[in-house]
């Protein structure tokens, strides 16, 4: 496409043609942002190589449209160009083991830090921009989330799902990499005094895996506790708000919304060798719990070994 | 039923006088426009008998019909005159503009008399029309509720519609076990579109369709031809408990009212919530609680109706749409 054509509208004027050539749509706010990513398209701010990894991405899922969660492959379009932006510039991730992670089904298992759940996204976004060939990850939710206008429609059409135990099926029933925090909130909005020590983990996981015989990955996030540490966390005014937590951070609220952006750390995500478990996916809860301390364990592990990795005080941002 | 014809003479007459006999069915509810339908669908394959307390009028000739409260002795009538081999309740009022009182009492009085009918007449069949409305719209509900699902639906404030509905749904479930000899089917369509006056249907034939700003759940909506059609597999011999039926498939509502070629006007929720009641009372909306439908998911598993009942929804997602916005 010729970029340099003086005649051709470019930035607000283009957003405003191409709602025009849509038509009757146009006061429709979901037309709009389908304009806005044919905009990307056309700006060419998705380059040739995300746009292959999209097109073989679809290739793998094999969907068109809307898969029976709401994903809609079509709309990452929109949302990686900033994904990889974050991903390459901004956190400058670096994703470590991608090769060990087995063909078909597979449940990753990961540390959840860094009070907004970007932690989740940087994977998602290592095995779609770093994984050859690109995979689609599937993460479990919260039960909460669903109630949040405009988050749930986002983490819905980026292939995001509620975790409950039948969607979890169904999910796997289809072949699927899903992504699960069994911390959820308790790691997510830990004080950075807690830093990298994992938090006591949900079992149902392993009884899912279990059940549906499928191998676990577990995946160390680090850098994800610097983007945000939290000195102290003021439950009341969270319970006030309706919010889960409320973490004070050195520059949140003292800045405002500002401060509640993350440090630009670098992340970097270490993926585990798989691990295969047997057994009654039934069976007593400590049964269970031995399963998933070797999880814990496994995961534990990884992370020293990637903390040990950052020699220096400045390794976190560099 | 299930003689086999090599066998001695006796039974094969039997099955004979059975197979020259129409088999009767009674539609209860037969003035409303699913019922009418039904009609339609089955007068020529079976003896449809009406029962309604509106005037019916629209039925082909063949139909007989009663105008007369279920909940009235005279009513016995019916099932003395006539050998009923099935019975059809669709007999379940959702009016919105009547009170709650009087919805409990006909909805589910209603059903108590006639189901307590069914027994002392010696009716072998019950197909009951409930609603996927029963499990209720909320956050956290798996994206396709099976049969075993809990019927949350009349968890909320404000969702006296839906109680009703579960109240006889689980009233029917009791006597699909109490009465092991009758085969009692209760069907749970998701959202009818077509003419018929439900709640589905009304919202899309609004000039404008208001959506909750910042939600765009997965919707699944059926062809109220697919479930007459699911109807009439229901009444085979064999076929009992409870289904769930699903339309063509599920997209997000959004795309819906684009391919039903609806303007959407995205309503902050507080806003919807305040306006709703306005709007209401000069007839421009649906009514409130049904708010959470176009904000959660609510959606149905029906492989078991696939498969136990062989149903195949045969209207694809357009054909269920313009079904909707014709009447």
């Amino acid at each position: 496409m010729d970029t340099h054509d003086p005649d051709r509208p470019r930035g607000r004027a283009l957003l405003n043609k191409l709602l025009r050539d849509r038509g009757e749509l146009e006061s429709d706010w979901t037309a709009a942002m389908r304009a806005f990513s044919q905009m990307i398209v056309e700006e060419n701010l998705l380059d040739d190589e995300l746009t292959e990894r999209l097109r073989q991405l679809q290739e793998v899922q094999e969907i068109d449209g809307f898969d029976p969660f709401g994903f809609e492959p079509e709309f990452l379009k929109w949302v990686l160009p900033v994904g990889a932006w974050v991903y390459r510039k901004y956190f400058r991730v670096e994703a470590f083991g991608l090769e060990k992670l087995p063909e078909g089904s597979v449940l990753l298992i990961a540390n959840h830090s860094g009070q907004v759940p970007i932690d989740g996204m940087m994977i998602v976004s290592s095995c779609l921009l770093d994984a050859d060939p690109p995979r689609m990850v599937r993460s479990m939710i919260e039960r909460w989330v669903p109630t949040l206008p405009f988050v749930s429609w986002f983490f819905a059409r980026c292939g995001q799902i509620l975790g409950t135990r039948e969607n979890f099926r169904l999910l796997n029933s289809r072949g699927a990499t899903i992504l699960v925090f069994p911390e959820g909130v308790r790691g997510i909005n830990k004080t950075y005094d807690k830093a990298y020590q994992l938090q006591r983990f949900g079992l149902g996981f392993m009884r899912l895996a279990l059940e549906n015989n499928l191998p676990i990955v577990p995946v160390a996030v680090i850098g994800a506790e610097e983007q945000a540490p939290a000195f102290f966390n003021a439950g009341r005014i969270a319970r006030l708000i309706g919010a889960p937590a409320f973490p004070i951070t050195p520059t949140f609220p003292l800045l405002g919304p500002l401060g509640a952006l993350p440090l630009p750390v670098r992340y970097r995500i270490y993926y585990g060798d798989p691990m295969t478990f047997s057994g009654d996916p039934d069976d007593e809860d400590r049964v269970i719990s031995e399963k998933v301390d070797e999880v814990r364990d496994a995961l534990q592990g990884l992370i020293h070994h990637g903390l040990e990795q950052r020699k220096t005080f400045w390794d976190i941002f560099t | 039923m299930t003689q086999d014809e090599g066998t001695s003479s006796k039974p094969e007459a039997k099955w004979r006088s059975w197979r020259k006999r129409r088999r009767t069915v009674l539609i209860t509810g037969i003035a409303g426009r699913m019922g009418q339908a039904l009609a339609r669908l089955l007068h020529r394959k079976v003896k449809v008998i009406g029962l309604d307390r509106r005037p019916c009028d629209a039925l082909p000739k063949d139909v007989e019909c009663y105008q007369l409260d279920v909940r009235r002795r005279k009513a016995e009538d019916v099932f003395r005159r006539h050998t009923i081999d099935a019975l059809i309740h669709l007999n379940i009022m959702y009016n919105p503009r009547r009170s709650a009182r009087e919805h409990q009492e006909f909805n589910f009085l209603g059903t108590r008399k006639t189901l307590d009918l069914c027994h002392a007449h010696g009716v072998g069949k019950v197909v009951m029309l409930s609603s996927a409305n029963v499990y209720g719209a909320a956050p956290t509900n798996d994206q396709f509720l099976t049969e075993e699902a809990p019927l949350m639906g009349g968890a909320d404030a404000g969702t006296n519609w839906v109680r009703h509905l579960i109240a006889i749904d689980m009233y029917c479930s009791s006597f699909f076990w109490r009465h092991p000899e009758i085969e009692t089917v209760i069907l749970r369509p998701v959202h009818i579109l077509g003419e018929v006056g439900s709640v589905a249907s009304n919202y899309l034939r609004l000039p404008y369709s208001p959506t909750v700003l910042g939600y765009d759940p997965m919707v699944q909506v059926v062809h109220r031809d697919d479930v007459l059609s699911a109807i009439e597999l229901a009444l085979k011999p064999g076929i009992r408990g409870v289904y769930n039926l699903a339309g063509p498939g599920a997209v997000p509502l959004s795309r819906l009212l684009q391919l039903a070629g609806k303007r959407t006007v995205p309503v902050p929720e507080p806003l919807l919530r305040g306006l709703q009641g306005v709007l209401w009372r000069t007839k421009h909306a649906f009514p409130t609680q049904q708010i959470d439908h176009i904000k959660y998911v609510c959606m149905v598993d029906d492989s078991r109706a696939r498969t136990h009942m062989r149903y195949a929804p045969r209207h694809d997602l357009e054909a269920t749409l313009t079904a909707a916005t014709q009447l």
